[in-house]
């Protein structure tokens, strides 16, 4: 996690040199996107496990406060945390051939922490799709999470993900759209959810002084 | 700048001219005195807001606000803010006829009706806020959390700036139908919708609770610059 810290933070630093047309994609190598948190680090110890919870929730802010479009490759499977991860991001682009996407906590006997729960509600709106994640522990594959309305594009295998995400993120960068609007856009989307992971959505005052300015 | 007519228990309002019907102090107020008209006027039964020519509405009238003193420029905002807040305690059904484009506050402005109906051959909805480099402010983005509760069709259309036809916006469930023809065509079908509402017969102080109870976090963030509560305001 402090990897993916470190690495977003230079993204940030980066695109602030660079200015407008910048995009992220989250690819993975190997048979899993993410499968999470490390459990097997955690066993039975409660306090290695609030560790990990309390040591995800940044990186997710940063990803939500992220100054550009960010679209997740999802090349393998994504669990609990990963499936998180994944839908952190903007965009998803999921292989059809395998791996798939599963909130594992109600067949591991994990409560959901809260942001968790923020996040899902945020991001699957449709009623039966968010209680057959979380509540069923359902494992989705890509075409019927398209369905679900979790992903946004299926592709055949990994390579062709990982391109049609890139392919996706150039569209987006091309935009050349203000970091700074669009973190502000995206945090007004879902206000809740950014507030459990610590990001404080700007005031409309200092929004409207941004309206302002641009006149 | 807006014309009034009854058609049956039909009030209907019309954003006039050929040109953007930018939302500038004048139009608003002009917008919010129709819709109180429309509250007083005996026997309405349901309210349509349509435009003429190429545009429902493109949003705040920056270039006039451009020119005005700042003051004059947060009545723009608050005026707006006001005539959502009247939109949605009006003791009668509302129906928006889309029939041009409708973006940005032109587009939420339709969005706040209760029932949408736009045009299918031109025109199209588009929040081009992001293109535009302008953030969104929070009773905005309420009312779009609010009336298009799909995640991914939201951000289509507030991070991605998607233009979204008639055809594209019945399908995602933004609007309730597509109407085919000219301007006339689509007010006519409007009309209909909203005659059809009003013939329920419902109680329209009734119809603006449950509306309010309906949406209560957008209802929250507008009701104090409605008439209602400017009514209310202790004057010294």
């Amino acid at each position: 996690m402090a990897s993916i810290r470190s690495a977003l933070s230079s993204v940030v630093s980066q695109a602030a040199q660079d200015g407008p047309g910048a995009a992220l994609v989250t690819v993975a190598e190997g048979r899993f996107f993410s499968n999470g948190l490390d459990i097997e680090w955690v066993g039975t110890s409660r306090t290695r496990l609030a560790e990990l919870i309390d040591a995800l929730r940044p990186v997710v802010a940063d990803l939500l406060a992220l100054p550009m479009p960010t679209v997740a490759a999802i090349t393998g499977h994504a669990s609990a945390g990963g499936f998180l991860l994944a839908l952190c991001h903007d965009y998803r682009v999921m292989r059809a051939d395998r791996g798939v996407l599963y909130m594992s906590e109600v067949d591991l006997g994990f409560p959901l922490p809260p942001y968790f729960v923020a996040l899902l509600r945020a991001k699957i709106t449709a009623a039966q799709a968010l209680r057959d994640v979380v509540l069923r522990g359902t494992r989705i594959r890509a075409p019927q999470a398209k369905e679900m309305g979790i992903v946004d594009v299926v592709c055949p295998g990994a390579p062709e993900t990982a391109a049609e995400a890139l392919m996706l993120a150039e569209q987006l960068a091309a935009r050349k759209w203000d970091g700074a609007v669009y973190s502000s856009i995206r945090i007004s989307m879902f206000p809740d959810a950014c507030m459990s992971v610590g990001i404080v959505q700007e005031s409309d005052e200092e929004k409207a002084r941004n309206f302002a300015s641009r006149l | 700048m807006c014309t009034v007519e009854r058609r049956g228990r039909v009030h209907l309002i019309t954003i006039t001219g050929a040109g953007e019907h930018r939302l500038g102090l004048p139009l608003i107020s002009a917008l919010r005195a129709a819709v109180a008209a429309a509250r007083a006027s005996p026997g309405a039964g349901a309210l349509v807001l349509a435009g003429e020519g190429k545009y429902f509405s493109n949003g705040f009238d920056q270039a006039w606000a451009r020119t005005v003193p700042v003051h004059l420029q947060v009545a723009m905002s608050e005026g707006f803010r006001g005539l959502l807040a009247d939109l949605l305690a009006l003791p009668m059904p509302t129906v928006a006829a889309v029939t041009g484009h409708a973006a940005a506050a032109g587009c939420a402005l339709a969005l706040a009706h209760d029932t949408v109906v736009m045009r299918s051959s031109r025109g199209f909805l588009y929040m081009s806020e992001v293109d535009a480099g302008i953030k969104i402010v929070d009773y905005f983005a309420e009312l779009l959390r609010q009336k298009v509760p799909d995640a991914a069709t939201r951000r289509d259309m507030l991070l991605a700036g998607a233009k979204m036809t008639a055809a594209e916006a019945v399908r995602r469930g933004v609007v309730d139908a597509a109407a085919d023809g000219g301007v006339e065509d689509v007010v006519a079908a409007a009309v209909a919708a909203a005659e059809g509402l009003a013939a329920r017969g419902w109680d329209g102080e009734v119809v603006a609770e449950i509306r309010k109870a309906m949406w209560p976090a957008v209802w929250g963030k507008v009701k104090d610059y409605g008439g209602e509560a400017a009514a209310a305001r202790p004057r010294l």
